[in-house]
């Protein structure tokens, strides 16, 4: 059992005396992260940018299907991780603009890992493969583009028309696309 | 000799009965003396982090129990919906600094007390700053003030070759409040379960199924989160990112929220609730914080005088229906990511030569560490640095110059750690760098 009445003596006597060489130590969320991003294991249709190598809490997900919908697509996604990670999810958004049912012209994205199913034990691994899946299966049943939803449900052979053509760069349904292709 | 010791002040008399005679429910050392009534009023110096609901509370107890050298830091400003249990303040002091206030007040009515204000983050401040300091006090109402400070005080924890240096450690006594219910724990940091340690224990935030908010909603509060998650980002009508306590963004928030509602017929929408969703309001009880902070105040008591056993070491508190009280020993967690971490001291005998790769080798061939694919991090000057990470291909090609740098090139010093992260071991490791020249001797 501490005694901390005796802390007195030595907090009297030895005020503030600096260990040499103390550094603050990184917080429980980088000590996280770096053990989330060491051990990333993408699969070969993904991959990451670090614009600073020191900063591992801000990156950039590349996502290239090779299968699907969206074959021959390239998709950027950012990632910010927050001082609550692991308690909380990063923050992911698309920066590619994609006719996609789960993803929104302002790039939120809806997969239930990223808000109401996170939880601590998931990794940023776990994410990647959430958006993948994503791409490899639209899931009209719970839409944040409802336009597009809608498409994919009644007319399969329409929705893909649409996705090559908004990948290609143009219209579809009023709304302008960049060319998003490999 | 301090006001204590003076026999015409009856006013410390009961303290001294419990100080200065021995009883059955003592700290088994604790040896009575006139002079721990001393070491409280002169000595002893507290911080209480938060002079909200909570904080006032505890300024008030703590002072009143004789403490003189306290401390309180607090970013807020006054409000007027603080002040119907906020007592410290006044009218008069809405948009007056919470610690500034609280601080003056009780200065001026408790004679001799010398409350210290810091209208700040608590990040602001360095570990020079929270060293000195005997027992830190928190009425907090977030997760990430309580993870940070959690955090600082496990990182002034000294350990000589993995012995954890009892001198070094901190006490926290955290209390927490959400209306009829509270907890107050205490923190040895390095000896029982830290902030981090039972971090489940926090609810998660309410979050909403974003397609559901989008497309589909039936409540009020997911009128409220389209508008906060999607609207606002979309049409940002000042430009500027969304501030809870703008009464104009809150506004506009109520709005275009009521918009919603109307829109798809939901029904109980009203402003408060619009502040109370996009600000995560708690409600809070004055009462339940009364009796939170009597139960704080009472272990820094405890803590400070070693004149009984302090809480073991976590209590919940529930006066919705009639009144319940438990208290159980949270478990320290073996793979804690903020206090588990003992760090691994490395002999380094000459820092000047030995390169990155020398310590990156070191780890996948001693037979200790038997590493794959380590990837090293530091913070130096206070900033995150990787030093190396093979297996990101971003990273390595930037960071493979720093192979062939000696350690001392990198900026890593005597007693410098460095953080691990490889597939063999649960968590990132910690390693201590021992240079066995002296810091002179290098230059």
């Amino acid at each position: 059992m501490i005694k901390l009445f005796s802390l007195k003596q030595q907090k009297k006597d030895g005020e503030a005396s600096p260990r040499s060489g103390n550094q603050k130590k990184p917080s429980a969320a980088q000590l996280r992260i770096a053990k989330d991003i060491n051990e990333l294991n993408l699969p070969k249709t993904c991959n990451t940018e670090f614009p600073d190598p020191d900063d591992l809490l801000s990156f950039k997900l590349i996502i290239c299907p090779d299968e699907g919908f969206y074959r021959t697509g390239r998709f950027v996604f950012s990632f910010k991780v927050g001082p609550n990670y692991p308690h909380e999810p990063p923050k992911v958004k698309c920066e590619t603009q994609v006719y996609h049912p789960n993803i929104d012209q302002q790039g939120n994205v809806c997969l239930n890992i990223l808000r109401e199913d996170w939880k601590p034990v998931l990794t940023i691994n776990s994410i990647v493969y959430g958006l993948q899946y994503l791409f490899l299966e639209p899931n009209a049943e719970d839409p944040l583009n409802k336009e597009a939803a809608d498409v994919l449900t009644n007319n399969r052979r329409l929705f893909e028309q649409n996705v090559q053509k908004a990948m290609r760069g143009g219209f579809v349904g009023g709304i302008y696309f960049d060319r998003c292709l490999k | 000799m301090g006001d204590s010791q003076d026999p015409l002040n009856k006013r410390w008399d009961h303290l001294r009965k419990i100080l200065e005679r021995p009883g059955p429910f003592c700290h088994p050392e604790f040896e009575p003396s006139p002079e721990i009534l001393d070491f409280i009023m002169t000595g002893c110096k507290i911080l209480v982090i938060g002079a909200g609901g909570l904080g006032c509370e505890l300024l008030k107890d703590l002072a009143l129990m004789g403490f003189k050298q306290i401390h309180v830091i607090d970013m807020d400003i006054i409000e007027l919906s603080n002040l119907n249990r906020q007592f410290l303040f006044r009218h008069k002091d809405i948009g007056s600094s919470k610690a500034e206030v609280a601080a003056a007040f009780i200065n001026k009515r408790i004679a001799g007390c010398q409350v210290t204000p810091h209208f700040c983050k608590i990040q602001d401040y360095d570990e020079s700053f929270y060293r000195q300091f005997h027992i830190i006090v928190c009425g907090l109402d977030s997760i990430v003030a309580r993870r940070w400070i959690n955090g600082m005080l496990i990182s002034l924890l000294n350990y000589e070759d993995g012995v954890l240096d009892q001198s070094s450690v901190i006490p926290i006594v955290d209390g927490g409040t959400e209306g009829f219910k509270g907890n107050a724990r205490v923190i040895l940091p390095g000896l029982s379960a830290c902030i981090d340690c039972t971090l489940d224990l926090y609810p998660p935030q309410i979050t909403y199924p974003l397609c559901t908010i989008a497309n589909t909603p039936r409540l009020p509060e997911h009128c409220i989160e389209y508008v906060k998650v999607i609207q606002w980002p979309k049409e940002n009508p000042w430009g500027i990112q969304l501030d809870g306590d703008d009464p104009q963004h809150i506004g506009w928030i109520y709005e275009k929220s009521m918009e919603r509602a109307l829109q798809f017929n939901i029904t109980g929408l009203t402003y408060r609730l619009v502040q109370g969703v996009v600000k995560h309001i708690i409600p809070a009880v004055a009462s339940t914080n009364a009796v939170i902070a009597a139960v704080c105040a009472t272990e820094v008591f405890k803590l400070a005088t070693s004149c009984c056993i302090p809480m073991n070491n976590y209590m919940v508190f529930n006066d919705v229906d009639g009144i319940y009280t438990y208290t159980y020993e949270a478990e320290k967690k073996d793979n804690c990511l903020a206090c588990s971490q003992v760090p691994y001291t490395i002999p380094i005998k000459d820092p000047a030569k030995y390169k990155l790769k020398d310590l990156i080798e070191l780890l996948c061939e001693s037979a200790s560490f038997q590493m794959k694919n380590p990837g090293l991090t530091t913070v130096i000057d206070g900033k995150n640095k990787t030093l190396y990470m093979s297996t990101i291909k971003s990273i390595e090609e930037k960071t493979k110059e720093n192979l062939s740098k000696s350690l001392v090139d990198l900026g890593l010093r005597d007693n410098s750690e460095v953080m691990v992260a490889d597939l063999t071991s649960p968590s990132t490791m910690v390693l201590k760098l021992k240079y066995l020249v002296s810091d002179v001797e290098m230059e």
